[in-house]
């Protein structure tokens, strides 16, 4: 095997992995703060990658405007999902808020579904691509993985520097002690969940940029966010970072050297791996 | 507690013959593939309500145990012209020894970190099928029409298959009301309230766990093996389809979990609702009801989980306490 | 004299955290042990220690003449260990009976349902729940819970009863009650621990003491040996309530 054909798919592994990555990190927030597992979010995926599609594909607007878009919208929808189907059962056994969100998955994806059926959608968008020698990268995943690099920045400054972020990391620590100092948990809990949503979307959005999908297409994606957010620990969003690269990594490498349709096996096989042996994930999660 | 089979027992028995005896005595061909349906539901909740509703431990993947046993079964018939009798045994075979093994390991993770295991192995399972050459990897396994022969004929075939779920049925809620009444369910349920009390008490847990896993498990590999045979083909995102899985969840909160009666009446609920959406003639605006299928049920799911969490059945229970000794 | 329980240099570390600090001592059959100590003392991590729940990261607990230590708490359970918690833990959604019946049925004796059922009937009109035995657990009120608690510890017929903490929460009257009920269940041949705050009670019904400070055993002996023990009196110190208590009990 040649060289280059190894660091390109490293390369291209690892773009499309911090990808990946920043789903599994709204996945991770939301985990942490509040301890559910949002089952809706492949449907918040899915409907990043349509906001783009539609606004580029009718009206010609640029992904990347068209991106900010889909954060918005799925900030606000997060909000919404939260009050709506989180808040009355977020004390009840977590067996209500998976159905919860799954019911809420069910219901955007229902919408989709009439509303666009499921054929598949390929959004034709390029900026060409960046050759380094013999290697080849596709511009859109470039700027898809520096745009994840700058909203994982922007939300760690968020996080730390920032008062509601701070609430955020409080309530996450300690909901009662946070409560007891005057923190608005329940706002703060809204909105975290719309900023896990918003990441979502912004993850699905990039994807459209480079990758064809339909309706459906969230659950994959919302597969992989688990698989990731294990990796990396549960509740630890810098480490769904992490996971998604080593996720990238693998569908980089694995395909060279084994059919493509093993790949999904051995992730899903490293998923039970690490619930079993170390269900706190590699970086250290939240119980 | 002394009379094991009292009135809930009979009333159970009572709710499953009303399902499943119309299409047999009319011989009605239509009616008897709707309530096959209903019947398969039926089988599949009340089984994912040992592990779920009495023990507390939600699978939420359990759709491995139906596709895995459906392979299995495929296999023996299309390569060993098994009967059906032991392709079906089989599957439930396979299934019981799948549970049992992954029991010990998966049963130690709590709440929803053992929800997603689930769904883990339930993905893993199905591609590594996708591959697997033995069970016709991608394409899966299709029946020639010459095993039907031994059954009169496919027609004929389709009848021995509803016997055949009626009884699996029957076996299934009389295994479920029976295990609620014995000293194995109280184990089960000492688990469900309190896990760390239920040690104290002298209850070995990790055992009592797997084997509860091992009861659900079982019957749904022997639904699988009946379902495929009776479909005629098997692949892998029909066999691993994890929205069965959802679907059967959806069914005993619907109904309640934790009671034997919940689940028949979750399923029973669920089916006709699914059936009368998927063949509604209503449109709204431009939209046909039936695309919204999926929309419905979902906001059905919403209104169950943040409004009678225990369902129909748990419901009644609450607010009439004389119907729980009638209501199991 | 048989020795039920011995605990041998029993030390448990949570992270840096010394729970419990190499404790020692020997129970003799038929006896009721008081367990004192400020909170913090280690008296819940001790219980957690002997039954199980928790594995000692030294020393060793000898059950009957074997070797108990690093057994599961359900195996300790079948060989005749029962106890309660400090924070009822009843089976809300199982009625009382059913919640009782659980501690026959997977105790020492192992029973079927039927007899266990026959058992749970008695012990529930022994600790006084009797007319609420087709109630759900989750009904009771605090008291009811405590002694449900015990009915379902009871229900073992235990060689050894660990009690946690049994009589707080209670009014005046109801302790009485309970006290009653603790002897009851010695005259009944069941040797016990308790861990308990309310002095008068537990100096009463104790046959021995000891005391635990930051998991060191600081003291040891009979109720009037304890509380004339200048290190006692010093552990105390800082909980004025306390002083006063033992000062008034000596």
């Amino acid at each position: 095997m040649n060289f280059f054909t190894l660091l390109t798919a490293l390369i291209d592994g690892l773009l499309i992995g911090v990808v990946y990555g920043i789903a599994a990190m709204g996945l991770n927030l939301i985990w942490g703060v509040m301890r559910v597992i949002n089952l809706a979010h492949g449907a918040l995926i899915a409907m990043g990658m349509f906001t783009v599609y539609l606004l580029y594909s009718n009206f010609g607007l640029n992904p990347y405007l068209a991106l900010l878009l889909a954060a918005v919208l799925g900030l606000l929808m997060g909000m919404l999902i939260y009050f709506v189907a989180i808040k009355r059962v977020q004390n009840a056994p977590y067996l209500s808020t998976l159905l919860a969100t799954f019911a809420v998955n069910m219901i955007l994806i229902g919408l989709g579904t009439a509303a666009f059926t499921t054929t598949p959608r390929d959004s034709g968008f390029s900026i060409g691509s960046l050759s380094l020698g013999p290697i080849t990268l596709q511009g859109t995943r470039l700027v898809a993985a520096f745009v994840t690099l700058a909203v994982t920045g922007t939300l760690y400054f968020f996080l730390y520097r920032t008062i509601p972020g701070k609430h955020i990391r409080a309530v996450s620590n300690n909901r009662a002690a946070a409560e007891l100092m005057g923190i608005p948990s329940v706002r703060v809990m809204a909105l975290s969940f719309g900023i896990g949503a918003m990441l979502a979307a912004i993850a699905g959005a990039l994807i459209a940029t480079f990758f064809s999908f339909t309706v459906l297409s969230g659950d994959v994606y919302q597969q992989k966010s688990f698989i990731i957010g294990v990796l990396g620990g549960l509740g630890n969003p810098l480490g769904a970072l992490l996971g998604g690269l080593i996720l990238g990594v693998l569908e980089g490498l694995l395909p060279l050297a084994m059919p493509n349709t093993w790949v999904p096996v051995i992730e899903f096989g490293l998923f039970i791996f690490i619930l079993l042996v170390k269900p706190s994930g590699l970086l250290g999660g939240k119980k | 507690m002394k009379t094991r089979f009292d009135l809930g027992f009979w009333l159970v028995l009572v709710a499953i013959a009303v399902i499943a005896f119309p299409p047999i005595l009319g011989q009605n061909a239509a009616l008897r593939e709707k309530t096959f349906t209903i019947l398969l539901a039926i089988v599949m909740a009340s089984s994912l309500n040992i592990i779920m509703g009495y023990t507390g431990y939600v699978s939420f993947g359990h759709v491995v145990f139906y596709g895995l046993g459906g392979y299995m079964g495929m296999y023996l018939v299309d390569n060993f012209a098994a009967p059906l009798p032991l392709a079906v045994l089989a599957g439930g075979i396979i299934s019981g020894a799948l549970a049992f093994l992954l029991g010990k390991a998966i049963l130690r993770l709590r709440g929803a970190y053992f929800a997603l295991v689930t769904i883990g192995i339930n993905e893993a399972v199905r591609t590594f099928v996708s591959n697997f050459q033995p069970f016709g990897a991608a394409t899966g396994i299709e029946l020639q029409f010459a095993v039907y022969k031994p059954y009169g004929g496919p027609a004929q075939a389709l009848w021995f298959v509803y016997y055949s779920v009626v009884g699996l049925a029957i076996f299934g809620v009389v295994f479920s009301y029976w295990l609620k009444k014995s000293k194995f369910g109280l184990a089960l349920m000492t688990i469900r309230e309190d896990e760390d009390a239920a040690e104290v008490l002298g209850i070995f847990t990790p055992d009592a766990k797997t084997w509860a896993f091992v009861f659900s498990a079982i019957l749904p590999g022997m639904l699988g093996a009946l379902f495929f045979f009776k479909n005629g083909n098997v692949e892998p995102s029909d066999a691993f389809r994890l929205g069965f899985s959802i679907e059967s969840l959806v069914m005993i909160m619907l109904g309640g979990q934790g009671t034997v009666l919940g689940p028949i009446l979750g399923a029973l609920s669920y089916q006709q609702l699914r059936g009368a959406l998927l063949t509604s003639d209503i449109v709204i605006g431009a939209f046909p009801l039936k695309d919204f299928q999926l929309v419905i049920s979902g906001v059905l799911l919403l209104l169950i989980v943040l409004f009678i969490p225990s369902g129909f059945v748990g419901w009644l229970r609450q607010r009439i306490p004389q119907l729980r000794r009638v209501l199991e | 004299m048989t020795i039920l329980l011995s605990v041998q240099g029993v030390t448990k570390r949570f992270g840096g955290l010394q729970a419990l600090t190499r404790v020692t001592f020997d129970l003799p059959q038929g006896q009721i042990l008081g367990l004192i100590g400020p909170n913090g003392a280690g008296k819940t991590t001790l219980f957690n220690t002997i039954n199980g729940v928790y594995v000692p990261d030294e020393g060793r607990t000898m059950f009957r003449g074997k070797d108990v230590t690093g057994k599961k708490s359900y195996e300790l359970s079948r060989m005749g260990m029962a106890r309660t918690h400090q924070i009822v833990r009843p089976l809300n959604d199982l009625t009382v009976l059913e919640n009782v019946m659980a501690g026959a049925c997977f105790g020492r004796e192992n029973h079927p349902l039927d007899a266990a059922e026959k058992i749970a009937k008695e012990v529930l009109s022994f600790v006084g729940l009797n007319a609420r035995s087709s109630q759900l657990a989750g009904s009771l009120n605090v008291a009811q819970k405590k002694r449900l608690e015990m009915a379902r510890a009871l229900a073992a017929k235990p060689y050894l009863l660990l009690l946690d903490e049994v009589l707080a929460g209670l009014n005046p009257s109801e302790i009485d009650g309970m006290v009653q009920t603790v002897l009851n269940i010695r005259e009944q041949g069941i040797t016990i621990i308790m861990i308990e705050h309310v002095m008068k009670a537990v100096m009463n019904v104790s046959d021995r003491i000891i005391v635990l400070d930051y998991g060191h055993q600081i003291a040891e002996g009979s109720p009037e040996e304890v509380v004339n023990n200048p290190k006692v009196v010093e552990a105390y110190l800082g909980d004025t309530r306390m002083v006063k208590h033992l000062v008034r009990e000596a």
